[in-house]
């Protein structure tokens, strides 16, 4: 096996080397500045996020130009691929967003340290290995590197209760996860004597279906999948940890950690497990229809609005688990669509929550959007167009993803699959309407008075121009979605 | 101009809605002059639409294509027949005389009430005037929103529980309507290899009894819960009565229309199979007849006066679906004009009680009682309304009631025999209805100085007069509008109809679609 440190290896991995060196470089000048100029920590941040996406753009033009389907770089262990790519914009997008929408959070939470901003530097360090992983280890290393991050931003709020129970509850959880994910990898190591997922896939695909260790390794490794994706019966910490992290957290957590994982559990899905994919498509299909029913009923009655968002991204897995049951083209288009679709509008809903937090307001009770549209009619209308798309409602983006999802579950004949998955769309719209009713025909509290800065603002306009452009003009969002798909599809 | 007419008309509301965002929102009149002034411009560039139609011809007319999502095939592509003409002229009208009735009723919020309106009608027209699927998709649900809003911020009191029940109600239809779209829409794909979701294009597809079987029944809960048809008529009452007037004039004048135009675009041409099978015919037909009389009893029994309009609705759509069901010129043809006859007729039926509502803030009809004393000239209208509603000749009702039991009997005598009680109830329920609250002496001391029409209320009310008996006295021009597009429609589900009865054929040469038909 060849060893060496070459050219193409740095060429690869160099996204990661800007994330890594920023997050680092933050830490150190987090020392020089006072207190009070936290917020330059904040532009650090977005620069790297800049020189990020520069590279990354690079990578998309060099296998286009080339005509190339995939670069790969340390002896198979990342392949950058339209996969990886498109993936990994979409957690530059929600890294950019959370940066923007973090100073003025943590001014009021009084907890603005630099650290924050290199841990969200540093969970997309993780997140990029995780899209772009393919082998055992460095996957599992992504993983860890994301939900160590992850762990630590949930529990910011040192002096909150909520915050610490929350973070102590998805670490013991994500660790509990860990294991049987690295359970389910020792034995597909077992199987293959190798960890690069190609030559494992080849391995799995060389031995019985019904081998019972190839099921074990199966079963091991998609609970653990399924726990990161907060996918039933697996979904319990899901709605504790969003309702008690810093709300801006949450809003990343749900949009880009989980997007990361279903870039990991497509990988995984897609290539070890595509052989005896008759084995799993039942059981994954299972897996989604119970994500959606438990998700959608039990968002029904929440009167947190971080708890109830928390219920509907659940369902969203589900709707998003469904197009890997589907697993033909429009599906996995649809996945890539969702994704793309899911982290605009739910940033844009969870951003509305970070715009009421003030002084002594926490924000986080449908009740505190009372009458947004008396006092501030603008913000009223983003979060209207938000939650239709979240409903998946026309000519909103989220309509889009459901579209390709309910397509490809007719095309692959799934059609009981499909009428539970639009049944379900009815039953959110209630719960979703039930915050547009609060928004619109409740009156304004006497006091609440909404002191947002620029950055919450522009990350509501990126999130509400995107929901509807996509929704109105999709053309240029699908060409990306089809370039995301692994060769095999396209 | 005239290659962009429908455009125009179709985004002249939304364009008017992106202007008034600008506006201040203290300056009402400002607003309410706009908005008047926008929907009357609506009215007039939809105006030529019925000159420029040629009525020789049963193809779709002033089409506009242009590419819009080219990776699913989605165009933006819209035209009119006859059928879709009609209603694009009712809605038109309909709108800007109900923007023109809410200048007093709506106080509050005036600024987003006519940005909603606004909105809804553009929604209202591109479901009309859609020839592409998804785009008829996306219509359909846009013009949800507005109406949530238009019910649940400025109706009556139990506004927020109908507003949501209404919104259920159609999204829990439409997304099953949307399986059978996807399903239609891949099942052209294994046939030809390409993906579209134009209307012409999925008419050349062969499909399979069992398929057609499944997706009617999927468009079926969708149309049948917009229509309504019983038992899926339950939002229908609480919708109207919490409505503002004005909502409630676009929900009974306008929206339900869209569930019957479904089935007369989409379920019937593209399902023609399943559409003259036994099962269905009579499965819909009792269904129609089961609504018609139900709605005219319960009617009967109803003690608040917009409940009572509300649930005659039921009663007259079950007409217009039993016009559909009889797959013939008569029924279908009769059908499409009882649509706009309710939507007249109605639609004069919500005003009037809005007019009421207006002076009294009360819809019991034991409030009121010989208003004919103090408001001649509201009553002489109010007569006017409700005999059309009932169907005396001279009046439009008449005319497409008539109609749709002539092509009723043709089919069935029996299902005739039990539509006509409903015209005998619809009688009954009016005549009462109007005996109680017009006649005799004022027994109510408040409604003793009650204010006669003002002139923004004649307004309003005698276009819809002026219409009412046009289409009572001469109705020919209708149906020269609907012959040619009606014929294709029966020929599409029985091609031999006209030849077998020794008729005069409309259509004479072969209709290109259904001759067209490729073996997969």
């Amino acid at each position: 096996m060849n060893i060496e440190f070459t050219a193409t290896d740095f060429w690869v991995l160099k996204p990661a080397v800007m994330l890594c060196l920023f997050g680092c470089g933050i830490l150190l000048t987090d020392f020089l500045l006072e207190a009070r100029q936290k917020i330059w920590n904040a532009f650090t941040a977005l620069v790297g996020l800049a020189f990020t996406g520069y590279v990354l753009g690079q990578q998309a033009t060099y296998l286009r130009t080339e005509g190339r389907a995939e670069l790969v770089g340390l002896g198979g262990a990342v392949t950058i691929d339209g996969f990886g790519i498109f993936f990994n914009w979409v957690f530059l997008i929600a890294t950019a967003l959370a940066v923007i929408i973090s100073t003025r959070y943590l001014e009021i939470e009084q907890e603005h340290h630099g650290e924050y901003y290199s841990l969200l530097l540093f969970a997309q360090t993780g997140m990029f290995f995780l899209a772009t992983g393919t082998e055992l280890v460095t996957l599992f290393i992504g993983l860890e590197l994301m939900a160590l991050s992850f762990y630590v931003m949930v529990g910011f709020l040192r002096g909150d209760k909520r915050s610490n129970e929350a973070a102590i509850k998805y670490l013991l959880l994500g660790a509990f996860s860990s294991g049987m994910l690295a359970y389910g990898f020792s034995l597909l190591y077992g199987i293959a004597n190798s960890t690069r997922l190609p030559e494992i896939a080849a391995a799995v695909a060389a031995r019985d279906p019904r081998d019972p260790m190839v099921f074990l390794a199966l079963a091991t490794t998609s609970v653990g999948l399924f726990f990161k994706i907060a996918a039933a019966p697996f979904h319990m910490w899901a709605p504790d940890a969003y309702e008690g992290a810093p709300t801006t957290i949450t809003a990343y957590l749900s949009v880009a950690s989980k997007a990361a994982s279903f870039a990991f559990l497509l990988r995984i899905f897609q290539g070890p497990f595509e052989s005896v994919r008759p084995t799993w498509e039942p059981l994954v299909g299972a897996v989604a229809l119970l994500t959606m029913t438990i998700g959608n009923l039990a968002a029904l009655s929440q009167t947190n609005i971080k708890r109830l968002l928390a219920y509907s991204s659940i369902s969203h897995a589900g709707y998003i688990l469904l197009g890997l049951v589907s697993g033909n083209q429009t599906g996995m288009k649809g996945i890539a669509v969702y994704i793309l679709v899911y982290a605009f509008m739910n940033f844009g809903a969870f951003t509305m929550v970070v715009a009421m937090r003030n002084k002594n307001i926490i924000g986080d009770d449908i009740d505190d959007l009372s009458g947004l549209i008396f006092r501030r009619p603008i913000y009223a209308v983003s979060m209207l167009v938000f939650l239709l798309s979240l409903a998946g409602i026309p000519p909103t983006a989220g309509f889009l993803g459901k579209y390709y999802i309910f397509l490809s579950l007719i095309e692959t004949r799934h059609y009981y699959l499909a009428v539970f998955a639009v049944l379900y769309v009815a039953v959110a719209a209630y719960y979703y309407f039930r915050i547009v009713k609060v928004m619109f025909a409740s009156e304004a509290p006497e006091e609440g008075e909404i002191t947002d800065g620029m950055g919450i603002k522009l990350a509501l306009a990126v999130s509400a121009v995107f929901t509807l452009l996509i929704g109105l003009y999709p053309e240029p969002f699908l060409q990306l979605a089809q370039r995301s798909l692994f060769a095999a599809l396209r | 101009m005239q290659n962009y007419l429908l455009s125009i008309v179709l985004f002249t509301p939304l364009a008017g809605m992106i202007a008034l965002l600008f506006f201040p929102k203290e300056n009402k009149t400002l607003i309410k002059v706009w908005t008047n002034l926008v929907m009357f411009v609506g009215f007039l560039v939809s105006v030529p639409l019925w000159f420029y139609y040629d009525r020789s011809s049963a193809e779709f007319q002033l089409v506009e294509r242009a590419e819009w999502i080219p990776s699913i095939g989605a165009r933006y592509i819209i035209g009119i027949d006859g059928i879709s003409l009609l209603l694009v002229l009712l809605t038109t009208v309909i709108g800007f005389l109900s923007v023109l009735s809410s200048w007093s009723a709506i106080e509050d919020r005036v600024k987003e009430y006519y940005a909603f309106f606004l909105l809804l009608q553009t929604g209202m027209l591109g479901v009309f005037m859609s020839l592409d699927f998804f785009l008829f998709y996306v219509f359909w649900e846009v013009m949800l929103v507005p109406m949530y809003f238009i019910i649940g911020v400025w109706g009556g009191p139990r506004k927020l529980y109908a507003a949501i029940k209404f919104f259920l109600y159609t999204l829990f239809g439409s997304v099953l309507m949307l399986l059978g779209i996807l399903a239609l829409y891949f099942h052209y794909y294994t046939q030809f290899g390409t993906y579209t979701f134009e209307i012409a294009e999925l008419m050349r597809m062969s499909i399979p009894l069992s398929l057609q079987k499944w997706v009617f029944w999927g468009f079926f809960v969708g149309f049948a819960i917009k229509v309504p048809m019983f038992p899926f008529h339950t939002w229908l009452p609480d919708a109207h009565v919490e409505a503002p007037t004005a909502g409630s004039v676009i929900l009974a004048g306008v929206l339900l229309k869209m569930g019957t135009y479904g089935f007369v675009r989409f379920s019937l041409p593209l399902l023609p199979d399943a559409s003259k099978d036994s099962t269905t015919i009579q499965v819909i037909a009792w269904l129609s007849i089961i609504g018609i009389v139900y709605g005219a009893l319960v009617s009967l029994m109803q003690k608040d006066w917009k409940k009572l309009v509300a649930y005659s609705s039921v009663s007259h759509l079950g007409f217009c679906t039993l016009g559909i069901i009889a797959l013939n010129p008569n029924g279908l043809s009769g059908s499409i004009l009882q649509q706009i006859n309710h939507g007249i007729s109605t639609g004069m039926l919500f005003l009037i009680v809005g007019i009421a509502y207006e002076r009294r803030h009360t819809r019991e009809i034991s409030e009121y009682g010989g208003l004919s004393n103090v408001m001649p000239a509201y009553s002489v209208v109010f007569a006017i309304a409700m005999l059309s509603s009932a169907g005396l000749p001279l009046l439009n009702g008449f005319i497409g009631e008539f109609t749709i039991l002539q092509g009723a009997f043709e089919v069935s005598k029996t299902w005739a025999a039990f539509a006509v009680s409903g015209i005998v109830l619809g009688a009954a329920y009016l005549l009462w209805l109007y005996q109680r609250t017009m006649f005799g002496p004022i027994t109510n001391s408040k409604n003793e100085k009650l204010s006669d029409l003002n002139l923004r209320e004649w307004a309003y009310m005698l276009p819809l007069v002026v219409w009412a008996f046009w289409i009572g006295v001469y109705p020919k021009p209708y149906f020269e509008i609907l012959e040619k597009p009606v014929a294709k429609i029966v020929k599409r589900i029985q091609p031999d109809y006209y030849r077998a009865r020794g008729l005069r054929d409309p259509l004479p040469a072969p209709v290109p679609v259904a001759a067209a038909r490729p073996t997969p």
